[in-house]
């Protein structure tokens, strides 16, 4: 087996998809894409297509969740089954419920929730093709489809992710590179704030390999940031442009 | 600015900011949709900035409704209950009408409420009271107000309920005055049309979902009006 493994960066220093180690993955993000739901974005990154939902805030629904002083948001993080190569059976796995819960936890320091007590705010995420990296794009969209649907929050939240493959450290991993690699260090954070909502490690790396990792991560965070940001005013100017000219 | 020195903002008036963007530095008021840390004014929501003075705010894009005490609402009903019913408001809380604001002398043997008003009926209604802990209670006792039975309803985001009015009502009266057709505002983001026959109703739906869409851009009135001018003549040709 070990013989087998694949080599992910080449002699050149080029990774499987031909990608520099401080590269990100070609992204696109759209905002309102639903019309049903209070607010909505999609992202595709590199080969992951994903979309966000936000309704709320709203009556909680059961009543007992309601909290007297705040809102509470919900996340479901869910992967469809045709998301992955294999067919993922579409009941909630233990990682998805994992992955809500991270997600949550992630986009709630961002929120007024203590503006609406006893209202829910439901945030869907549905991964439609899956290539690595889903939580990290989840984190953003998901911030976004808040953002568009009124919802006061602090600042956007973006997530990017580092690791370690074949011994180098890079940023953006995808499927393979997280599967073969050795470590992956997702990280979210609020860019204006200069704070940190979300930081895991998958993985061994020594001290100063996590923080060239962290480092990674929150530059590419920051370069995310600035697509996020355009998406999310393109609507809005778009409009603009077209009418005063 | 009272020291002399121009204090740093970040942004133009009207300029579209995202949720975090910072908008100014020192001495400066945080209005509406912005929140304040030590020094610095950030915006909360997507929208238009709005410098004025010393006062710092965001005119929001897109926003729900949140009731406020005085306010006129269209509302759906939802629920009939022994005492009241309960309106859906387009709000994050769904809200109470008492069967004593309707019924002077209301006995819960005697009266039966589903008469009065019944499930999906609409109603035009103020809100009366709300503080946020409690769900906010309306009133129909007023002339006008209580059961919609005609005209059209048309749904908008309720942040640009203070643009279809204008300043001083002037978008609002200029639509009324162009088609002649009744229009009710509600500041939950629904609004009554009535007008004389389906065509008017479709041609002031058209002029309000512009308002709506183009709500960021200078110049709106005039668009409208001409946009307004120009069916009417259409319709007038169809007739013959």
């Amino acid at each position: 087996m070990k013989n087998e493994k694949r080599e992910l960066i080449d002699k050149d220093g080029l990774r499987v998809d031909g990608r520099k180690k401080d590269e990100l993955r070609p992204i696109k993000i759209m905002v309102g894409v639903l019309s049903n739901a209070d607010g909505s974005a999609y992202i595709e990154q590199g080969k992951n297509k994903i979309i966000a939902a936000v309704y709320g805030p709203r009556e909680v629904h059961p009543r007992h969740l309601a909290l007297p002083d705040r809102a509470i948001l919900r996340c479901r993080y869910h992967m469809a089954p045709f998301s992955v190569e294999e067919r993922k059976s579409p009941a909630p796995s233990r990682r998805e419920l994992e992955l809500s819960k991270v997600i949550r936890e992630a986009l709630e320091p961002t929120v007024f929730l203590e503006q609406y007590p006893r209202t829910a705010i439901d945030l869907f995420i549905e991964v439609l093709q899956a290539d690595g990296g889903t939580r990290c794009a989840g984190i953003t969209i998901g911030s976004l489809a808040l953002a568009d649907a009124g919802i006061p929050m602090r600042d956007l939240v973006v997530a990017c992710a580092a690791g370690k493959v074949d011994g180098q450290i890079v940023l953006d991993l995808n499927d393979i590179e997280d599967k073969e690699g050795e470590a992956d260090v997702p990280v979210a954070m609020m860019p204006n704030l200069n704070l940190i909502t979300l930081l895991q490690m998958d993985g061994l790396l020594t001290p100063e390999e996590f923080e060239e990792a962290l480092n990674l991560s929150i530059e590419g965070c920051r370069r995310i940031y600035a697509l996020q940001k355009k998406a999310l005013k393109e609507k809005y100017i778009s409009i603009r442009e077209e009418v005063e000219t | 600015m009272s020291s002399g020195v121009k204090l740093p903002i970040f942004f133009e008036n009207r300029d579209i900011v995202a949720p975090g963007d910072l908008l100014a530095e020192g001495e400066y008021i945080a209005g509406s949709n912005t929140y304040k840390e030590g020094n610095r004014i950030y915006a909360s929501r997507l929208g238009l900035v709005d410098y004025e003075e010393k006062r710092v705010s965001v005119v929001a894009l897109n926003a729900f409704y949140v009731p406020s005490v005085g306010d006129l609402v269209i509302g759906k009903v939802t629920e009939v209950n022994i005492n009241g019913w309960v309106i859906d408001i387009n709000a994050p809380y769904s809200a109470l009408l008492r069967a004593f604001d309707v019924i002077p002398k209301f006995k819960p043997q005697k009266n039966d409420l589903s008469k009065v008003f019944d499930i999906g009926d609409m109603i035009l209604a103020r809100v009366i009271a709300y503080d946020r802990t409690r769900d906010p209670i309306l009133t129909v006792r007023e002339p006008e107000l209580g059961k919609i039975t005609r005209g059209q309803i048309v749904k908008i985001t309720p942040t640009k309920v203070p643009r279809l009015i204008g300043r001083r009502g002037s978008m609002i009266n200029m639509l009324k005055r162009e088609t002649g057709c009744k229009i009710t505002v509600g500041q939950n983001g629904l609004i009554l049309i009535e007008c004389k026959g389906p065509e008017e109703e479709r041609l002031v739906s058209m002029a309000i979902y512009k308002i709506e869409q183009e709500a960021h851009t200078s110049g709106l009135t005039d668009r409208v009006v001409e946009m307004i001018r120009k069916e009417k003549e259409r319709m007038i040709k169809n007739e013959k």
